[in-house]
């Protein structure tokens, strides 16, 4: 794909392409799969719910919506919002890993359930048994927004940091992005959700406002996040992260995390663009939100409807025929 | 090793309908577990379900053009089975018929 993201996008809306092989068609030299892969991702952003779904393009883990094992068994991981569960929550996941005999059952740094070593073919029993939307474990989107107790409960909160992380994660849910994003929510300037090495953390002062800040991670790199902004109430919150994750989403290269983005764009310029809405997108940003919202399915609901075929199937046996000498 | 140095037999695997488009699918015919692939542009071809570098599922890879892209490590095999790294050996391929829209395997009798 030899042009830029830009210059790509702005191609792709003009001749209205909203599948891969369509771009691949009218604008592409040759065909690798991480263009394909990095297309599919840009055009469900680009096009919402007239997206051209096409499932060659994608890596195996969003063709089953799965994390794809050494062994190619799968790990599964439910939605658990905000890091808050209930009892029955964890009775059906118990249930579900005794029926299956789950080798592994292990809790994540996202602070929810993985359930490893699924076969390919028990998927969709497991989703259905489970009850519960994915936690897109596997893929370029949205992780989870981990919380630290906050003001429901803990002694030192100054505002409500599980309510607000739960609201963060149920709205942007699915979205999908150049690369994986993780947020956190802490109750207080302690901070005990690492919200300080998170895409996007939130901190409640001891004034209990909620200081916005992005461009954290804790992996193979480590850095610590910028602050964007201050805000007081949840909602606004929710709003200013929103229009963070579309411009993150629309200007970031493919694979390229928030701690390369942020850096490069300088903090200075997003801060512009996002608080003082300096280019105007603030509206565009708002729309964008709320489109992608809309056009969120649990994809594991496709258990009911495989959309190609083998899509969960085992290795299907042929016998070979018996050869008359 | 390819098809011409031994004996072949054929079975009938498949439809064309049961090949997703673009991607591959395993079978596992007699005792050979075999990765049917189809292409966008109609090619059928097979390679065994295991990739030489770690065993990886070959039929849960991508395609990239007539390559085969092994979902654990991103290792590629070309239509003849050669991989792109140079210390990786070659995958297994097996002759595919497409007659009436039925897919046919040749396996090592």
């Amino acid at each position: 794909m030899p042009l830029d993201k830009p210059t790509l996008v702005a191609e792709v809306k003009k001749r209205g392409l909203k599948s891969v092989s369509a771009v691949l068609r009218e604008l592409g030299t040759a065909e690798d799969e991480k263009s394909k892969a990095g297309l599919a991702s840009m055009l469900k952003g680009l096009w919402g719910a007239e997206y051209i779904d096409q499932r060659d393009a994608r890596f195996v883990n969003d063709r089953v919506h799965a994390n794809i094992q050494k062994d190619g068994t799968y790990s599964v991981v439910p939605r658990t919002y905000g890091g808050v569960t209930t009892a029955d929550e964890l009775i059906r996941i118990g249930e579900v890993a005794k029926k299956y005999n789950v080798p592994m059952v292990k809790y994540t740094g996202g602070q929810r359930i993985d359930l490893l070593g699924i076969k390919k073919d028990d998927l969709p029993k497991v989703w259905a048994d489970l009850g519960m939307p994915s936690g897109y474990a596997y893929t370029k989107a949205l992780r989870t927004v981990k919380t630290c107790v906050g003001s429901e409960f803990c002694r030192y909160g100054t505002n409500d940091s599980t309510a607000l992380g739960i609201a963060l994660e149920k709205k942007y849910q699915g979205f999908e992005f150049p690369a994986k994003v993780k947020l956190g929510v802490s109750g207080c300037p302690r901070n005990c959700a690492e919200s300080t090495v998170k895409d996007v953390g939130v901190v409640a002062t001891e004034g209990g406002e909620w200081e916005i800040l992005v461009g954290g991670a804790a992996g193979a790199h480590v850095r610590k996040t910028d602050v964007l902004c201050r805000v007081k109430t949840q909602a606004e919150a929710i709003a200013v992260i929103g229009r963070f994750l579309i411009y993150y989403r629309d200007n970031a290269k493919w694979l390229e995390r928030t701690y390369d983005f942020v850096p490069r764009m300088g903090i200075e310029k997003v801060r512009d663009v996002i608080v003082n809405d300096s280019l105007g997108l603030g509206e565009h940003f708002d729309t964008e939100v709320e489109k992608t919202a809309a056009a969120y399915v649990d994809p594991w609901l496709e258990r009911d409807k495989p959309v190609y075929p083998g899509q969960f199937a085992a290795a299907r046996s042929i016998a070979l025929p018996v050869l008359s000498s | 090793m390819t098809a011409l140095e031994e004996a072949v037999e054929y079975a009938t695997v498949c439809t064309l309908d049961d090949l997703p488009t673009g991607l591959g699918r395993a079978f596992v015919i007699g005792s050979h577990r075999v990765a049917i692939f189809r292409t966008r542009t109609g090619k059928v071809f097979a390679v065994a379900d295991k990739c030489p570098h770690k065993g990886g599922p070959l039929s849960d890879g991508m395609l990239a053009g007539e390559q085969v892209v092994c979902p654990m490590h991103a290792f590629r095999f070309d239509a003849a089975g050669n991989c792109d790294q140079p210390s990786v050996c070659a995958v297994r391929t097996y002759p595919v018929e497409v007659e009436d829209r039925l897919v046919r395997v040749g396996v090592p009798v």
